[in-house]
């Protein structure tokens, strides 16, 4: 057998675009589970924006009382100046409501910010040595899973703030509780992930080549270990929400000068419901409704999408038995090796990655983790050939 | 076309499954996959036909179409004519639908699948687990049916049925449990046994019993089996007759014999060459090893001992073993699942602590040894993994895999500056070094392989540990990773160590064999020595259970089995 040159095209490989983890996604959905996800990103891309452009959005400021040396009136019903009313502060609904996202969009990239880094070390070197600091630290961790996330809030609030409740104060307050909360969650599905992996087969071929601790833990425990971070970092952004808005339905927000907060307005709004006056608290309901809703519809859809046993796909069509360019299962495709032995077999071992559907399928983790054995060869296998980055997101 | 003759009584059905024309079709990301195109088949009854192909050929989902056991995303065209089990009707399968599926499946035609460690409920005794099958089709008692367990027990072969009914599917070995699983396919009766890779996860001694049971099923029962397999030696040893299947496709179709001795197609031709069999000479020259020099391996007393958990004993893997490696040959080291062999070998990497006697690599006693002292030895060492799809990070391209080793030793600052050793290395396994800017899911495995074997060289190893590199891929992929592998092996000349199950694949590569047992050593010599005269009992039996691919071969090897059970 002699060695041949043969140039291999590179695979098409799809632009860095199309493959983002959310991009992705979405393009891999179908049906329903595509209506969640787009409603999902719709819903946080407009809490985003509000928060980013909470200033030319809001016809007023969150702490104004007046306008023109004019004071806005309490309960003032919606009208062309206030469209959501006023508070019984004295407040603008509709301002408040939109800089309310603005301290929510801060509480969840201070609390996840805080947590995951921590989380992700602690639960690699856990997860990765073992023994008893691995003991420990699930102890720990499951210690801390028993305190309830809002009590621990409540601490965190009067240590941070002292009782007075400025704007960085609860924001604090809020992302550290919710960083204690969320570290023991980050911790147990990377030190799960990292307990898996090292055990790998491509750990030890790293180990038997003399790898050194640090370079296996970062460059083939942790970046493997990754896969469900997206899913768990949007559940907890909902999370973090609710406890914000909780903290300030307690009482332990931030005060109405310092920042607008959806929670301490529901709270503020109370006494109005049974009064007859709902301009007050349903636009701060319906905003934290809506935020958490949709983090968690694409929170969700990833995690349905990422699994492909929960994934939907468009029925295969009728194939006519003639029809062209249907999609080889044989790698390498059909034979036309004559009657040269092994040697006019080389095809059979392929050059066109898309058609070694089959072997991909066994040995794709994912596909490997579905239950039913037919339906993890074929579907889950084709969708990363090509795709080097797959479902990973 | 649905269910036929639904009246009266009609002459018995010519075949007991009739598939014409079938076409399968599956959705995936990548568009529409037609894994079966035009499959026509027919099976007698009591007739064994083999289903044989590599895989992605198709011949596991034509298998499950027989039962409707596709998924949702599968769409079916043709017909898959089904007789009843009594004859009286036939049923196309693909046009049946919930309960009537559900009928059919069990009382005309049933499975035997591959795995039977997880085909078994854990929770339920495996008497309840074959009555369950029983009374979801005819209104038994809990003593008649249980009776009915009983007696498929002592068909298949389970002894003191009326106790082990109540036992647990733990407490059977894996070859017994296979046996469970087919009580439970024969329990009712079927007319149509469809064995999807039955033996495959059976050690080769268990496989010949298994074997033994299947061939009875058409003889005693009159059932039809249709053996789903890549294994060309079972299907000498069992098949009536023979389909090939390649690409969705049925190539050939003949008699056992006829397929065996005239092959009529190119593709079963050379699936038919790349079965390695015994006593055919090696791939490669044998080396002669010098005696005087200082061994690469060397072994004394080797113990290796798994701690057990509380309250167990410890797990011996490894009992006394000498063993010798010297430059330049190449051993063998062949044994059943949970003989050790594989304990040898990652603790000759290093990856497995010693226990207690000696064991020297490279000048470095490794009972004791501290990972400080044997990391030098380490870069004189490769290996190379079972399985190729889990030994690449998949989040590296093949040539960041295989820069590893250099840039962990300091031959190469990064994985860019290693790219031209990278590129030699590739183009020495033979890929193209296009290949390198590859993800490794994008290789098929025998390409993977190839990879592993490259990066396992890339620094110029004086010992080269193989487990198993080859069990987990297709005959012709097979033949072909291992003519490189005998190449490069006399190119650079490096120790090896070759772990395998398979006999007739040591024998082609391996200068002397040793053949473990339990974790002892039983026999050790060369291929010539251990392989055609066999001394230890063991060794023989080992043999004798190996199923040739030629089925007059291994009838009488069947012979030489049974007198030696």
């Amino acid at each position: 057998m002699t060695t041949t040159t043969v140039t291999v095209p590179r695979p098409a490989r799809p632009s860095l675009w199309r493959r983002l983890p959310v991009v992705h996604q979405l393009r891999a959905s179908v049906g329903l589970q595509r209506g969640m996800l787009v409603t999902g990103l719709v819903l946080t891309g407009v809490f985003v924006l509000v928060a980013a452009f909470a200033p030319l959005l809001a016809p007023y400021g969150f702490n104004q009382l007046s306008a023109d040396g004019q004071a806005f009136g309490a309960q003032q019903p919606p009208s062309a100046q206030h469209w959501l009313g006023t508070t019984v502060g004295g407040y603008d609904v509709l301002s408040r409501t939109i800089f309310g996202a603005r301290t929510a969009f801060l509480v969840i990239v201070a609390g996840v910010l805080l947590s995951i880094f921590i989380g992700i070390a602690i639960g690699l070197l856990s997860g990765y040595f073992g023994g008893w600091i691995d003991r420990v630290l699930v102890v720990l961790a499951d210690a801390i899973y028993a305190f309830p996330s809002l009590l621990l809030a409540i601490l965190a609030a009067i240590v941070i703030s002292g009782g007075q409740s400025s704007m960085w104060g609860g924001i604090m307050a809020a992302a550290i509780s919710i960083t204690v909360v969320f570290i023991p969650q980050y911790f147990r599905v990377i030190r799960a992930e990292a307990v898996r992996i090292k055990a790998e087969p491509f750990v030890e071929s790293a180990r038997v080549v003399g790898t050194g601790h640090l370079r296996i833990m970062t460059r083939h425990v942790l970046r493997n270990s990754t896969r469900t971070l997206p899913l768990i970092l949007t559940l907890n952004c909902s999370e973090a929400i609710l406890t914000l808005a909780g903290l300030g339905f307690l009482g332990f927000g931030i005060e109405p000068t310092s920042a607008a907060e959806w929670g301490y307005d529901l709270n503020k709004s109370l006494a109005d419901v049974t009064s007859g006056i709902w301009w007050t608290a349903i636009p701060p309901g319906v905003a934290i409704v809506l935020t958490v809703l949709g983090v968690t519809l694409v929170g969700e859809s990833l995690n349905d999408l990422a699994d492909p046993r929960l994934r939907n796909r468009r029925r295969a069509g009728r194939v006519p038995a003639d029809a062209v360019g249907g999609a080889s299962v044989v790698p390498g495709g059909v034979i036309t090796a004559g009657a040269e032995g092994i040697d006019g077999l080389s095809a059979f071992e392929g050059s066109d990655p898309v058609l070694d559907v089959f072997e991909d399928a066994l040995e794709h983790p994912q596909a490997a983790r579905a239950a039913d054995p037919l339906e993890s060869p074929f579907p889950a296998a084709s969708d990363d050939a090509g795709t080097p980055d797959g479902d990973r997101a | 076309m649905t269910a036929t003759a639904a009246g009266g009584p009609t002459a018995p059905a010519e075949h007991v499954v009739d598939i014409q024309d079938l076409h399968v079709s599956f959705a995936t990301d990548a568009g529409t996959v037609r894994a079966v195109r035009g499959v026509s088949l027919q099976v007698a009854p009591g007739e064994v036909l083999a289903v044989v192909g590599e895989s992605g050929s198709g011949k596991t989902v034509t298998a499950r179409t027989i039962l409707g056991l596709l998924p949702e995303t599968a769409t079916t065209q043709g017909a898959v004519l089904l007789t009843r089990n009594d004859g009286a009707a036939t049923h196309d399968v693909t046009a049946l639908t919930g309960n009537q599926l559900r009928s059919v499946r069990g009382r005309d035609v049933a499975m035997v699948f591959q795995e039977p460690g997880s085909v078994l409920n854990p929770v339920y005794p495996v008497g309840w687990q074959i009555m369950e099958g029983l009374r979801a089709h005819q209104d038994l008692t809990r003593a008649e049916a249980r009776e009915a367990a009983i007696e498929v027990l002592r068909r298949v072969g389970i002894p003191e049925p009326e106790h082990r009914v109540d036992h647990y599917p733990h407490q059977f070995s894996g070859g017994q449990k296979q046996r469970i699983v087919i009580a439970q396919a024969l329990v009712l009766n079927p007319g149509l046994i469809v064995a999807d890779e039955p033996t495959t996860a059976l050690d080769v001694t268990v496989q010949a019993e298994i074997l033994e049971l299947l061939r009875s099923l058409p003889r005693d029962l009159g059932s039809a089996v249709v053996l789903i397999t890549h294994n060309m030696g079972v299907v000498a040893d069992l098949a009536d007759r023979v389909a090939v299947m390649y690409d969705g496709e049925i190539v050939e179709q003949a008699e056992v014999r006829e397929l065996f001795t005239n092959a009529q197609h190119p593709y079963t031709r050379a699936l038919l060459d790349a079965v390695p069999r015994i006593g055919t000479g090696g791939l490669r020259e044998r080396h002669v090893p010098d005696e005087s020099v200082t061994p690469v391996v060397e072994a004394r007393d080797l113990r290796i001992v798994y701690p057990g958990r509380f309250r167990e004993p410890d797990f011996v893997a490894v009992d006394g073993v000498d063993l010798t490696i010297r430059p330049g040959e190449v051993l063998g080291l062949v044994g059943e699942s949970g003989s050790g062999k594989t304990t040898i070998g990652r603790a000759i990497a290093g990856l497995t602590p010693v226990s207690s006697g000696s064991l020297r690599v490279l000048g470095v006693e490794l009972n004791g040894a501290r990972e400080k002292h044997f990391r030098p030895a380490r870069s004189r060492i490769g290996f190379v993994f079972q399985d190729p799809a889990t030994s690449f990070n998949p989040l590296l391209t093949i040539a960041q895999c295989v820069a590893e080793p250099l840039v962990v030793h300091g031959r190469a600052g990064d994985p860019r500056e290693a790219r031209p050793r990278v590129d030699e290395l590739l183009e020495a396994v033979q890929l193209p070094a296009a290949f390198g800017d590859r993800y490794p899911h994008e290789l098929s495995g025998g390409q993977r392989q190839r990879a592993s074997l490259a990066r396992a060289l890339a620094l110029d190893p004086e010992l080269l540990i193989a487990d198993e590199p080859t069990s987990a891929l297709d005959v012709s992929v097979q033949a072909r990773v291992l003519d490189l592998f005998a190449r490069l092996q006399a190119e650079l000349g490096f120790a090896c160590l070759f772990i395998s199950h398979d006999l007739a694949v040591v024998d082609l590569l391996a200068d002397r064999i040793a053949v473990l047992h339990r974790g002892v050593l039983v026999e050790e010599g060369t291929g010539e020595q251990v392989l055609g005269a066999p001394r230890h009992a063991y060794t023989q039996r080992l043999l004798a259970s190996l199923p040739v691919p030629d089925p007059d071969e291994q009838a009488d090897r069947r012979e030489q089995w049974r007198s030696l059970r």
